[in-house]
Formats: structure tokens, C-alpha cells, sequence
């Protein structure tokens, strides 16, 4: 069991996907405008890694070495599909709002490094442990990176169609270049230089 | 004529694929340390996009719809650009062993780069016709060698100047596309 929980928390904080391990960029610039997207394309990523890494680790015997990466492309492709499909029935919004970064989900770094580096050499409880805790911790990195924009660049705060709070004096007249791309490398930017700079990122 | 060179400049300038849309952003952080390297990346990454958007678009019109099978898009496509690269390899490797050696490693890494099937799947939501979809090919692959060529040009300079010591690495370069992106900002609302 501290086996379970050690691959878990390592995820969250010891090497967080987005600031300490620095992959996958695209989906967490692309779709942390607002964090309803953030939120969708967490959810998505969940999925995506949860179902691959099992499968990957239940097969990980039975799939020959010289063709992994292929194997393991297609794998996580047809889930992204699945997950493609499903959001686009259940919540058609979201699913229109994260246009083809959803797909993009197929070529993630993260999800394939997982599978490559965790999931075909563990044992199946250790690999759920690992994708719940990568999850988890890009998850919580998508909601700071979308808080701040969202915040600065529309003035307030909304969920789900529900206005949680505005910020005095931005409301009306917000930052845009905050829900530009510009926003994005810069939030990011600044977010890693604050890690490091308190000392939670080492070596970036 | 003009609807085909909005395309092109959609892609290069307005909204570049990389500091706009986010595609293949690895690269950036990754090889864009000297210029050369970085722009054979540039060339590389265009000649994939060119040759498996071409494919791909005859896939998608002649297999996939025909057989209402559009839902197998991404696999498809992945096989599509997976082999392109192996052939491509093969090719240099026989050919142009100079070529091929400066290219290195980063051939192979081209096979998952967002980019690449980023414009292959742009091409197909936005249902361009055959030529529409080389221009597009075309464009995203100038405004992804332009960037990475910006980049590295700058990290030479980044390599030589005081930097606060939190802002070393990584945060600075997300600084550096910030602001490549601000001034790639003045094209938008360009319109031909």
C-alpha cells in the first residue's frame, strides 16, 4: 500500500507533469484561457491515462519489444477517440471549445512518456497509483494557470456558466492579452520562475 | 488566388501555428538552442508536413468518408505520419547521409510532434479541398521554421546576458515567446 500511495503523491508534487517535468505543452497553453476548458481537458487527460496506462500494464508481457511505440500509439489514440466521442454527447460545449486540442491529446508527450517509461515496466496497481497521480497534478496545474488568466484577462471568475466573483475595477474593462496566447507563455513563464525561485522546482 | 494566399499567410503570420495555436511547441524548448540545427528542425518538420498532409487528405476523401469510417481519423493519421518519417529516414539515410546525419535524432521525434498532426486535422475540420490543404501545409511549415529560427537566434543572444537566477532556464525562454508572441500579435486582423 505505501507502494500505491508513494507513486500517487510523487505525480502531484515530486514531479509534477507541467511545472517540474515540463511536458506536454500544447494542451496546457492552448485551452487554460478559461478554466471550464481547463477543467474539460483535465477530465479528458484523466481518462485518456487512466484507461491507457492500465491497459498498457496488463499487456505489458504480451506486446513485443521492437513495436511498443506503435502499439502504444494506437492504444492511446483509439481512447482518445472513445473520449472524443463521449464528450462530444454529453457535453457538446466543452467538446466544441476544446476543438482539436482534444485530438491532440493522442500525440501527448506525458501520456506516451507515462506508458514508456511506467507503465510497460510496472506492475498494474503502481501504474493506476502513477496516472491517478499525474492526473491529479495536472489537473491542479491547469486550474492555477487558468485561475490567473481567466481572473486578469476577463476581469471574473466563471464555472460552469455560473459567475463565481468579479474582480473590482477589471470587470469592464479586463486585460485581453491575458486570454491571448501571449497570456499563456506569459503566466507560465512566470509561474515557473516563482517555483523555482521558492524552491519547490530544482532544475529546469 | 487570394483565398488560397490568406491561407498561407493565416498560417505563417496571423495565426502561426506555434506562437498562436500552440502546435509543436517541444521543439522550441528543446533543439532552439543554435540556429542551424533549429532550422533544419524548421525544413524537416515542413517536408513532414507537406508529403503526410498530401496522403492523409486522400485517405480522409477516398477511404474514410466513403466508408462513413471518418471516427478512425486520428489512428489513421498517426499510422500515416509514423511512416512518412520511417521512409523519410530510409530515403536521407541512402541519399544524403550529410543531410541525414545533421538531422539526427530528431527526425524520429518529428513522428509525434503536435504540429504535424495539428494541420492535418485543421485541414479536415476546416474540409479544405486538395491544393487549400498543401498551402495550408505549406504555411504552417514557414511559420514553424520562421519561429524556431526567431528562437534560437534570441537564445544565442539569451546565452551571453544576465539573467535573475529563478528566471534561468525554461522561464525565461516562456518569457521570450510572450513576447514573440505580443509582436506577432500586430498581424492579427491583417485580411486580403
Amino acid at each position: 500500500m505505501s507502494g500505491f500511495s508513494n507513486q500517487f503523491k510523487k505525480g502531484i508534487l515530486i514531479s509534477n507533469p507541467v511545472f517540474v517535468l515540463a511536458l506536454s505543452m500544447c494542451p496546457v497553453l492552448a485551452v487554460t484561457d478559461t478554466l471550464d476548458k481547463a477543467l474539460g481537458m483535465s477530465g479528458a487527460f484523466a481518462l485518456v491515462i487512466i484507461a491507457s496506462n492500465l491497459l498498457i500494464s496488463l499487456l505489458r508481457k504480451t506486446i513485443p519489444d521492437m513495436v511498443r511505440i506503435p502499439v502504444f500509439l494506437i492504444i492511446i489514440a483509439t481512447f482518445v477517440s472513445i473520449v472524443e466521442m463521449l464528450f462530444q454527447a454529453y457535453i457538446p460545449t466543452i467538446y466544441s471549445a476544446l476543438g482539436i486540442y482534444l485530438s491532440l491529446l493522442a500525440v501527448n508527450c506525458l501520456v506516451l512518456g507515462r506508458a514508456e517509461a511506467f507503465a510497460s515496466k510496472n506492475r498494474v496497481s503502481d501504474s493506476l497509483a502513477d496516472a491517478l497521480g499525474m492526473s491529479i497534478g495536472f489537473c491542479l496545474a491547469l486550474i492555477l494557470i487558468s485561475f490567473f488568466r481567466e481572473l486578469l484577462g476577463k476581469g471574473s471568475i466563471t464555472l460552469f456558466g455560473n459567475e463565481l466573483f468579479t474582480l473590482p475595477g477589471l470587470g469592464n474593462n479586463p486585460i485581453y492579452i491575458f486570454s491571448m496566447s501571449i497570456g499563456a507563455f506569459l503566466v507560465m513563464g512566470l509561474l515557473l520562475a516563482f517555483f523555482k525561485w521558492i524552491g519547490v522546482i530544482k532544475d529546469v | 488566388m487570394s483565398e488560397l494566399f490568406s491561407i498561407f499567410i493565416g498560417l505563417a503570420l496571423i495565426n502561426n501555428i506555434m506562437l498562436v495555436q500552440f502546435l509543436g511547441l517541444c521543439p522550441v524548448f528543446g533543439v532552439s538552442k543554435k540556429l542551424g540545427p533549429a532550422v533544419n528542425m524548421g525544413l524537416a518538420v515542413t517536408l513532414v508536413i507537406f508529403v503526410s498532409s498530401a496522403l492523409a487528405w486522400l485517405a480522409n476523401n477516398y477511404i474514410l468518408i466513403p466508408l462513413k469510417a471518418e471516427y478512425l481519423h486520428l489512428i489513421v493519421y498517426l499510422l500515416i505520419i509514423g511512416s512518412m518519417v520511417q521512409i523519410l529516414e530510409l530515403i536521407l539515410k541512402r541519399t544524403n547521409d550529410r543531410l541525414y546525419k545533421s538531422f539526427g535524432t530528431y527526425l524520429a521525434l518529428i513522428a509525434t510532434n503536435c504540429a504535424v498532426i495539428g494541420v492535418l486535422l485543421l485541414n479536415a475540420k476546416e474540409s479544405y479541398n486538395f491544393v487549400e490543404s498543401m498551402i495550408a501545409a505549406i504555411g504552417a511549415g514557414t511559420g514553424f521554421t520562421l519561429v524556431m529560427a526567431l528562437m534560437s537566434g534570441i537564445r544565442e543572444k539569451l546565452e551571453l546576458s544576465n539573467i535573475p537566477e529563478a528566471m534561468k532556464g525554461l522561464p525565461v525562454i516562456f518569457i521570450t515567446a510572450a513576447l514573440l508572441a505580443l509582436a506577432f500579435g500586430g498581424f492579427a486582423g491583417m485580411a486580403f
